[in-house]
Parts: structure tokens; C-alpha cells; sequence
């Protein structure tokens, strides 16, 4: 079975002469929901910027495999970035409108996702008028919506207060084991990255490289009670230290 | 619960209160009317002239709007191309500012000399004026779509004309229409400025040819009239263009929300 994502000794050098990431190899199969941890700037978002096809790698190979049915990937950004001038109904529509899909059909495919998401009910709100766990979950149904073979997420939670993350946590992992999508998942928290993922992938500090692939064997379905485990609690401690083994990068340059 | 009319009441009453001590310290101190008329005056000859002062009005009304019209299609695809083609800008911008900072009191004689009917000379001075506002704004708009959004269109394949449509029009609206309040009283201006340069010849003329006929007579009370309607006239397209952007801004943009209840 092909990887649905596969990095090969990537390297990534800005036109400013800075080296983001180095030697980063790595593959995700179909349906794995992976993690990437690492420090701030170490390169997280440079990595899912390549693997969207946004940027291009300077040295190494990039590849995703799909089955070519439909939008391949989605990409829920560290911003809700909805478009301020139209309604939630019609943010979540907008890679439909863009595929062509006409009114209908869109709205026969819009409407459970955003029951599932919770948000049935705010369909005619602005974004202006939606709270920031909201703005988030709509960003989110607007990347489930042209049903993507791999999901990069970065970051998606990282300005939501605990309660409401940890209700976003759950949700995505429903939905990943409804639909069985590739996730790949960039987080700055150890303890999110181990409760929602198969595996992480930690990263040194820039450049980025890859210095440990954690596998999280614990069973789904996870519920909040996995955070009093012991077993959750002894990989949340592999990560930690992988995480802080990577801090040592060179700071400058 | 007074505070939704405060924005309303309060200035109507300042302009009412200085109406009031115009008219009575008019009449107390006996200022001829020749050289400051009451306000009551102003009015009276405003209804008296009416006939004439209305074809004025509508005549300057016809230069402003026109000028603004031809200043959107101006600046909407000059700001296009320059949004498209850096080049084009380049090439093309430096002209624009050239424009935009000489005093089109400075240029409209020239024009007036060039260009055979003076309702056409007026036309391009008004819409010298009123353009540049539109042009940089609706630039500045078109660049100012979210990165993340750009990213958005990009990974989902969006073509030019979708992106053109769905991202950089909608990005852009909030700048143009601040550009379209700006120049949609540089308008008027311009209007009335060319005319003024044009001097007071010709059959169709506009309120500032009014003016200048009313000050050869001194006749003060009808250039107050005269004013009056100008002054009129820019307050109305200022509402005007404000309800506009309240219409098409108000639930989303933030120059239009108000802070909820
Ligand atoms: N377009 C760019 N041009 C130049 N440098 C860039 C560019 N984008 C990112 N960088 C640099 O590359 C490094 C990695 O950036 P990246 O955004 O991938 O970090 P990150 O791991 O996502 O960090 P964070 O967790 O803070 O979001 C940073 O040092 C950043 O300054
Ligand atoms: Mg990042």
C-alpha cells in the first residue's frame, strides 16, 4: 500500500537564506491520524504548506497519493480564515462553489456536516457574529466538506480555552473514525498530540528536523478518562523528552 | 433612552442655536444686507430665485455625478490592470500623482482652451479631481486580501475569475467605497472649481456660474443661496454614500458594526 504522504529528505531554504527545514523524511499511510510536535518556528507549518502544494521543497521530494476523486486535500489554517463577507452556510460552501457543485447538492452535502460540527442553526451568521470556537468548528466543516482524502490541520486549536478544545478534540476524532481520512496534525501540546494521534512526530528546533517517531498505541474510541491512565500519561513523558532533546537546535542563523 | 438620536439631535440644535444668533446679531447691530444677509434673507431668496438657481443645481449636479461615474470606471480598471501587472503600475502610477497633486485650478484653463464644449471641459476637471481617491484606494483594496484566504483559493484551484469574484472584489469593497466617499465630494468640488475657471459663460451653466453673476451685482443674499444649495448638495452625497456603505458593509465589515446591545 502506497503512503498517502510522503516526505523524502526534504530541505527548505527561504529566498531570505533562511534554513527551515533539513533532511526531513517521513510517511503517513492512508486513514493514520499522525501528529507533528515540535517548538515554535521549528518549521511545522512550512511542512503542511508543502505537503497542500503551497510552497515548494528546496531540496527532497513532496508527494500525496490520492485516489484523484474529488478535492484531494483540505487545510484548516491556525486562523478560523473565513471570509468576513459571507454567511457561515456560505464560507463552508465556498471549495464547492469552486468545484462547481451547484446549490443543491452543496447544500444536501453541507447540511450534515454541520450538524455534526454543531453548528446547525447559524447557517445566515456572519462571522463577525459566531464566537472563536465556532469560527473554528465552521473553518473545520469547510475542510470536511469536499470530503478530503488527507486533513492538515495546524495548530486549529491553539487559541480555544480548554473546555472547548477538548469537546473539538473529540469531535474530530468521531468524524476521523467515521470517514477514515488521513490526518495530519501540527500541535505545540504534547498532551494534545498524544490523546487524539496514532503517532507523533517530534521535530528539533530550527532547522527542522525530525528527531523522534513516537508510536501511540493506546485503543480508540478515547475518551477524557484516557488522560488519567498511566499508559497515557508514560507516552505524554516519551514525547516531553523527545520534544526537549530537539530544543538544542541552532538558535541563530 | 436618548442616545440612538443624540448623533442627530445634538448637532441640529448647535446649527440651530448659531442660525439663531446669526439672524439676531443681524438684525441688533443692523448689518446691511448687502453685506452679511440674515439667514431668513438667504432663505427668502433661495425661494425666489428658485427657477433659476434649480436649473443651476441640476446642471452642477449633472457634472458631478458624471465626473464620478467615469472616476469609478477610471479608477476600478486602472486599479485592475495595476492589481493584475506590477509593470503597468510602475508605468502608469507616477502619471496618476502627477494629476493628483496639481491644483486643478492650475489645469483647467489649459483644458478649457483644449477641449471645444466646456460641459466636456468640466467633465474632466471634476473627474481629475475626484479620481485619484478611487484609484489608490480600490489598489490598496485589491491587495489586501487575506494571505491565508489567497492560500485557500490556491489549494482548492480556485481560477483567476473565481478568485477575482469570490476573494479580491469583496476584499477590496470596503476600501473602494471609503475611496467613493472621499471622491464623491472631491466631485463637487472639482464641479464648481472648473466652473469658476470657465467663468460665468455659456447658456448651461451650474451654481458657481451663479455666484460669480451674483457678485458682479453684489448681490450677497443670492451667493448665500447660491452656497447654500452647494453646501446642500455635498452633505446629501456625503449621506448618500454612507447609507451605501452601511447597505453593503453593514454585517460584516468592522468600520459598519456596532458594538452589540
Ligand atoms: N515565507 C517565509 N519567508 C521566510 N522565512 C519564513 C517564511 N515562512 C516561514 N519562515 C521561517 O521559517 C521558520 C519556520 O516557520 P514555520 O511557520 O514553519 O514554523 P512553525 O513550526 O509552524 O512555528 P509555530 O509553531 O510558531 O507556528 C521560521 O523561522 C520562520 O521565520
Ligand atoms: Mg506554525
Amino acid at each position: 500500500m502506497t503512503a498517502a504522504i510522503q516526505l523524502n529528505a526534504v530541505d527548505k531554504r527561504f529566498d531570505s537564506g533562511l534554513e527551515a527545514l533539513r533532511g526531513v523524511g517521513f510517511e503517513v499511510p492512508p486513514g493514520q491520524f499522525a501528529a507533528l510536535l515540535g517548538p515554535s518556528g521549528c518549521g511545522k507549518s512550512t511542512i503542511l504548506r508543502l505537503v497542500a502544494g503551497l510552497d515548494r521543497p528546496s531540496g527532497g521530494r513532496v508527494e500525496v497519493a490520492t485516489d484523484g476523486a474529488g478535492s484531494a486535500i483540505s487545510y484548516v489554517f491556525q486562523e478560523p480564515t473565513l471570509m468576513p463577507w459571507a454567511t457561515l452556510v456560505d464560507n463552508v460552501r465556498l471549495p464547492l462553489r469552486i468545484a462547481g457543485v451547484s446549490r443543491p447538492e452543496a447544500r444536501a452535502r453541507i447540511a450534515p456536516v454541520l450538524a455534526s460540527l454543531d453548528l446547525a442553526g447559524f447557517e445566515d451568521a456572519y462571522p463577525a457574529e459566531l464566537s472563536g470556537g465556532m469560527r473554528m468548528r465552521a473553518s473545520i466543516a469547510r475542510a470536511l466538506v469536499t470530503r478530503p482524502q488527507v486533513l492538515l490541520m495546524d495548530e486549529p486549536f491553539a487559541a480555544l480555552d480548554e473546555i472547548t478544545r477538548a469537546r473539538l478534540n473529540d469531535d474530530l476524532l468521531a468524524l476521523w473514525r467515521a470517514r477514515g481520512f488521513t490526518v495530519l496534525f501540527v500541535t505545540h501540546s504534547v498532551f494534545e498530540a498524544v490523546y487524539l494521534s496514532q503517532r507523533v512526530l517530534v521535530m528539533s528546533a530550527r532547522p527542522g528536523r525530525l528527531v523522534a517517531d513516537l508510536a501511540v498505541d493506546l485503543p480508540y474510541p478515547r475518551k477524557a478518562e484516557l488522560r488519567l491512565l498511566p499508559a497515557y500519561a508514560e507516552r505524554c513523558r516519551a514525547a516531553s523528552a523527545a520534544l526537549e532533546s530537539g530544543y538544542g537546535g541552532d538558535l541563530e542563523s | 433612552m436618548t442616545r440612538p438620536s443624540a448623533p442627530v439631535v445634538l448637532p441640529a440644535l448647535v446649527l440651530l442655536g448659531a442660525l439663531a444668533l446669526w439672524e439676531l446679531w443681524v438684525r441688533l447691530a443692523g448689518i446691511p444686507h448687502y453685506i452679511l444677509p440674515a439667514p431668513s434673507l438667504v432663505l427668502l431668496t433661495l425661494w425666489e430665485n428658485l427657477g433659476s438657481l434649480a436649473l443651476s443645481w441640476l446642471f452642477t449636479l449633472k457634472i458631478t455625478f458624471g465626473a464620478l461615474l467615469l472616476a469609478v470606471i477610471g479608477g476600478v480598471l486602472l486599479a485592475v490592470a495595476f492589481a493584475l501587472s506590477r509593470t503597468v503600475e510602475l508605468a502608469l502610477f507616477p502619471f496618476a500623482i502627477v494629476l493628483q497633486v496639481t491644483p486643478i485650478i492650475a489645469i483647467a484653463p489649459l483644458i478649457l482652451i483644449y477641449v471645444e464644449s466646456t460641459t466636456a471641459a468640466l467633465l474632466i476637471c471634476a473627474w481629475i479631481v475626484a479620481f485619484f481617491p478611487i484609484l489608490s484606494n480600490t489598489v490598496i483594496g485589491l491587495r489586501a486580501a487575506d494571505p491565508n484566504l489567497r492560500d485557500l483559493f490556491a489549494l482548492y484551484r480556485a481560477s483567476p475569475w473565481q478568485r477575482l469574484r469570490w476573494l479580491l472584489v469583496p476584499s477590496a469593497l470596503p476600501y473602494f467605497i471609503a475611496g467613493l466617499k472621499v471622491s464623491g465630494g472631491l466631485a463637487l468640488i472639482g464641479a464648481v472649481v472648473a466652473e469658476f475657471a470657465a467663468g460665468a459663460a455659456g447658456r448651461e451653466t451650474g451654481l458657481a456660474s451663479r455666484i460669480l453673476e451674483a457678485s458682479f451685482r453684489t448681490e450677497i443674499p443670492k451667493m448665500y443661496a447660491a452656497l447654500l444649495l452647494i453646501a446642500l448638495t455635498g452633505v446629501a452625497i456625503f449621506l448618500l454614500f454612507n447609507l451605501l456603505s452601511r447597505l453593503l458593509l453593514g454585517r460584516w465589515h468592522a468600520s459598519e458594526l456596532r458594538p452589540g446591545p
